[in-house]
C-alpha cells in the first residue's frame, strides 16, 4: 500500500513539491525575513542603549567635578580678641580667617586694601564659617594656631579643576593674573587639596556654589515621598480591593474605573495647579511645605498604586478564593487572610515604582513653590523645603560655573536613588516570587 | 411536582432521613438557563453521585447547594433547597456559616500557600473550634488521619501544602474540608487531575468518611460512581433525567438518554 503511493504522486505532493524551486525560493524569502526583523530589533535596543549610555556619560563628566571640593589646608591662628570665649558662635571669624591668610603670602601686610580684597576673593565666603564650626566644637583650641581645611570659592575651585583657561587674555577669565599668581603660590605650598565633596551631601543649598550642597533637598524628598506614601498606599489598597473585590459590576463601577485609568494619564503638572488652587489657596496650608508636596505626589500616585494592586489582586487564581470561600471564610477573610498577602509583593514593587515616579517629579512642586531658596533643611513636614529635582531645577537656572556640574551631580544623586528604589523592586519581585 | 423529583421522594423511605430537600431549583447564567427545575433529596450519611455529560450542569447544581454560586457574577436561584428543613436561599441563612457545615473540596487541589498545618488550621481557627493550642492541634491530626495523609505527613506539617503530591494535596483539601466538621462534604470531579492509584485511595477514603459525613460526588467516571455511591442523579442538558439507587441506574436504567449515556453512546 505503501508503495503505491510513492510511486504514483498524489495530487498533493505534485502540488506542493517540497524539492521545487518555488519552495525553495519561498523558504529563503521566510529566513531572510526573519534575519531582518531580528536586525531591526538589535538596531533598535542598541539605539537605546546608545541613548542611554551619551546620557549617562555626559552626566558623569559633567557631574563629577561637583563631588570633589578644592580646599585650602590653612594655618589659622585662633586670636581669642576676635572671640568671646562664653559665646563661640559669635566672634569675628571673618578677621580671624583674613589675618590668617594674609600671612600665608610675604608682602602681605604690605598690601593695598584693593589688593587685599581682590586676594580675599580666593577664599569662599564659608571659609569663617568653617573657622567658626571648629572653634564652637573644640573651644580649648583658642589662642592656639591649628591647620583647618577651607574651601576655595569657585571661580578657583573651576581653575583647579582646570576649567578656566589660564592661556585666554585676562579680561576674558573671572580669574587675574595677579590672583592666579597668588593661587600658585599657594599650590607651590602643597596647601592646596582637593578631597571628596561632602558638603554636597551635607550642606542645604546657599548662593555659593562651592557651599551648595542637597541635604536640605533630601530632607525634603523625604518628608514629601513619607506623606505621599502614608496617603497613597493605605486608600490606594483600600480602594483597589473595594473595586477588586467589593464592587458590583455596573455602570458607576465602569466609571470609576475609567476615571482611575485617565487619572494615571493626567499630565502632573495638573496636579500642582489643584494643589495650588485648593490646599494652598483654599485650605491655606503653607507653601513649601512638604507636607502640601506629599499630598499633591499622592494624587499621582494613587491611580497607579490602584491600578497596580487591581492587578496584583486579579492575577491571585481564584481557586484560592474558592478554598477559602469553601471552609465559611467570609469575603473580608478570603480578601485579608489569603488574596492580599499573595498580591502583596505585585503590590509592593508597584508601590516603590509610583514612588521613584513620585521621587523624580518637578513640575506639581514648582507650582506649590517647593523651589525656593531654603539654606536650611526642613525641621518638619510643615516646614519650607525643596527636594531633589526642584533643587536641581534651581542650580540649573543659576548663573555660577560650579553650579552646572553641580545640577549634573544632583542629576547623578537623583538618578542613584531611583535605581536603587527599582532594584529593592526587582528584589522583592524575585523574593516573592509567586508559589502556588 | 415533575417526574424526576417524584423519583426522588418515592426512594426517600428505602433511604433514610433527606438531608437536603431540593425543588425546582432552576439556576440562570445571566439569561442563560443552565438547570431547569431540578428537584431531588439528598440522604444523610450516604454517598450520592452526579453523572452526566458535560455541561450538563452538575457543577452547577453542586455548587447551588453551598451557594458557592452566589460569588459568580450574574448567576441567579430559583427554587427551593432545604439543609434540615431550612432553606438556603432564604434571609436567615448566612453563606458563610452555610459554607462551614457544607465543606467543598474542588477539581484541582488547591491548598492554601501555607505550611500543612495551617491549611488544616484555617478553618477552625476563623471559626473559633478549637478552645487552645493543644485543642487545635488535636482537630488537625484527627482531620488529617480521617483523610489518611496523618501518616504521610506527621513529621512535616509546618512544610508548604503546595510542595505535596497532586493526590496528597487533594486528601489535605479534604482533611481542611473535615477540619470545620461539616455534615456534608461535596466534591467536584475530586479524581480528575489523580493517577488511579491515587484516585483509589480517594474513592477508600470517601467510603470510610461516608459513616459520618453525608457526601456528594461529581464524577465522570462511571466506575467510580459505580463504586462509592449508593445513590447516582444522572443529569442531561440542565435537566435531572434519573435519581435513584446507583446499582438501579447501572442495572436497569428508566430512561433511555441514561441507558446511552452509561453504556457509552454519547457524553
Ligand atoms: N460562570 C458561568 N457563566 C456562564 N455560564 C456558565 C458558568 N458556569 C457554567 N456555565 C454554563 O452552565 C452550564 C452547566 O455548566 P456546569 O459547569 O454546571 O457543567 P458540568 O456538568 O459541571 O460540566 P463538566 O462535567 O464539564 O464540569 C454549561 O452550559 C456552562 O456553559
Ligand atoms: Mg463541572
Amino acid at each position: 500500500m505503501t508503495s503505491t503511493i510513492m510511486t504514483q504522486p498524489t495530487a498533493a505532493e505534485t502540488r506542493l513539491g517540497w524539492e521545487s524551486a518555488e519552495v525553495r525560493r519561498r523558504i529563503r524569502r521566510r529566513h531572510a525575513a526573519n534575519r531582518r526583523l531580528r536586525l531591526y530589533g538589535i538596531a533598535a535596543i542598541c539605539t537605546a542603549i546608545g541613548l542611554l549610555a551619551t546620557l549617562v556619560v555626559s552626566l558623569v563628566l559633567l557631574g563629577s567635578p561637583a563631588f570633589v571640593q578644592t580646599k585650602l589646608d590653612m594655618p589659622v591662628l585662633l586670636n581669642a580678641q576676635h572671640v568671646d570665649p562664653a559665646q563661640p558662635a559669635r566672634g569675628n571669624y571673618r578677621a580671624i580667617v583674613r589675618s590668617s591668610f594674609l600671612s600665608l603670602f610675604p608682602e602681605g601686610a604690605a598690601m593695598s586694601p584693593r589688593d587685599q580684597r581682590a586676594l580675599f576673593r580666593i577664599l569662599s565666603n564659608g571659609a569663617p564659617l568653617a573657622v567658626r564650626d571648629h572653634v564652637v566644637a573644640n573651644p580649648g583650641d583658642l589662642g592656639k594656631t591649628v591647620t583647618l581645611s577651607v574651601p576655595l570659592s569657585d571661580p578657583f575651585d573651576q581653575l583647579n579643576k582646570g576649567k578656566i583657561r589660564r592661556d585666554l587674555p585676562e579680561n576674558r577669565r573671572t580669574v587675574t593674573d595677579r590672583q592666579l599668581a597668588w593661587f600658585d603660590h599657594l599650590d607651590a605650598q602643597g596647601l592646596i587639596s582637593m578631597p571628596f565633596n561632602w558638603a554636597m551631601f551635607f550642606n542645604s543649598d546657599s548662593r555659593f556654589p562651592e557651599l551648595a550642597g542637597m541635604a536640605g533637598a533630601l530632607v525634603g524628598s523625604f518628608y514629601a515621598l513619607m506623606v505621599c506614601f502614608l496617603i497613597s498606599f493605605p486608600v490606594g489598597i483600600a480602594a483597589a480591593i473595594y473595586l477588586e473585590e467589593f464592587a458590583p459590576r455596573n455602570r458607576w463601577t465602569d466609571v470609576i474605573e475609567v476615571n482611575v485609568n485617565n487619572l494615571a494619564a493626567v499630565p502632573s503638572i495638573v496636579f500642582g495647579l489643584l494643589g495650588l488652587a485648593v490646599f494652598l489657596n483654599f485650605f491655606n496650608m503653607p507653601r513649601s511645605a512638604p507636607l502640601v508636596g506629599g499630598m499633591v505626589l499622592s494624587l499621582m500616585t494613587l491611580p497607579t498604586i490602584i491600578i497596580v494592586t487591581r492587578a496584583a489582586l486579579k492575577a491571585v487564581p481564584p481557586s484560592i478564593r474558592e478554598a477559602a470561600l469553601g471552609v465559611g471564610a467570609s469575603k473580608h477573610q478570603v480578601t485579608l487572610h489569603h488574596v492580599l498577602p499573595l498580591a502583596m509583593p505585585g503590590i509592593l514593587t508597584g508601590t516603590i515604582i509610583g514612588m521613584a515616579q513620585a521621587l523624580g517629579e518637578t513640575a506639581p512642586l514648582l507650582l506649590i513653590g517647593m523651589n525656593a531658596f531654603i539654606v536650611e533643611p526642613p525641621g518638619g513636614i510643615l516646614e519650607p523645603a525643596t527636594a531633589l529635582p526642584t533643587q536641581i531645577f534651581i542650580w540649573a537656572d543659576s548663573p555660577e560655573r560650579g553650579f552646572a556640574a553641580r545640577t549634573a551631580g544632583g542629576i547623578l544623586v537623583l538618578l542613584g536613588f531611583l535605581v536603587m528604589m527599582n532594584m529593592v523592586a526587582v528584589w522583592l519581585r524575585k523574593r516573592f516570587e509567586r508559589r502556588w | 411536582m415533575d417526574a424526576a423529583t417524584r423519583t426522588g421522594t418515592a426512594n426517600a423511605a428505602q433511604n433514610g432521613r433527606a438531608i437536603f430537600e431540593c425543588r425546582d431549583v432552576r439556576v440562570f447564567y445571566g439569561e442563560k438557563q443552565a438547570l431547569f427545575d431540578v428537584g431531588m433529596d439528598i440522604m444523610e450519611h450516604r454517598v450520592t453521585a452526579f453523572i452526566g455529560p458535560s455541561g450538563c450542569g452538575k457543577s452547577t447544581f453542586l455548587r447551588c447547594l453551598n451557594r458557592m454560586n452566589d460569588i459568580i457574577d450574574g448567576c441567579r436561584v430559583e427554587g427551593s433547597i432545604r439543609l434540615h428543613g431550612m432553606d438556603v436561599y432564604s434571609r436567615e441563612v448566612d453563606p458563610v456559616h452555610l459554607r462551614a457545615r457544607v465543606g467543598m473540596v474542588f477539581q484541582k487541589p488547591n491548598p492554601f500557600p501555607k505550611s500543612i498545618y495551617d491549611n488544616v488550621a484555617y478553618g477552625p481557627r476563623i471559626h473559633g473550634l478549637a478552645r487552645d493550642r493543644t485543642d487545635l492541634e488535636e482537630i488537625v491530626h484527627t482531620s488529617l488521619e480521617k483523610a489518611g495523609l496523618l501518616k504521610e505527613v506527621k513529621d512535616r506539617l509546618d512544610s508548604p501544602g503546595t510542595g505535596l503530591s497532586g493526590g496528597q494535596q487533594q486528601r489535605l483539601c479534604i482533611a481542611r474540608a473535615i477540619a470545620v466538621s461539616p455534615d456534608i462534604i461535596l466534591m467536584d470531579e475530586p479524581c480528575s487531575a489523580l493517577d488511579p492509584i491515587a484516585t483509589a485511595h480517594i474513592e477508600e477514603l470517601i467510603d470510610g468518611l461516608s459513616e459520618n459525613y453525608t457526601i456528594v460526588i461529581v464524577t465522570h467516571n462511571m466506575q467510580q460512581a459505580a463504586r462509592v455511591s449508593q445513590r447516582t442523579a444522572f443529569f442531561h442538558i440542565g435537566e435531572l433525567v434519573e435519581y435513584s439507587d446507583t446499582e438501579e441506574i447501572f442495572t436497569s436504567p428508566s430512561d433511555e438518554r441514561t441507558q446511552g449515556y452509561i453504556t457509552g453512546r454519547f457524553g
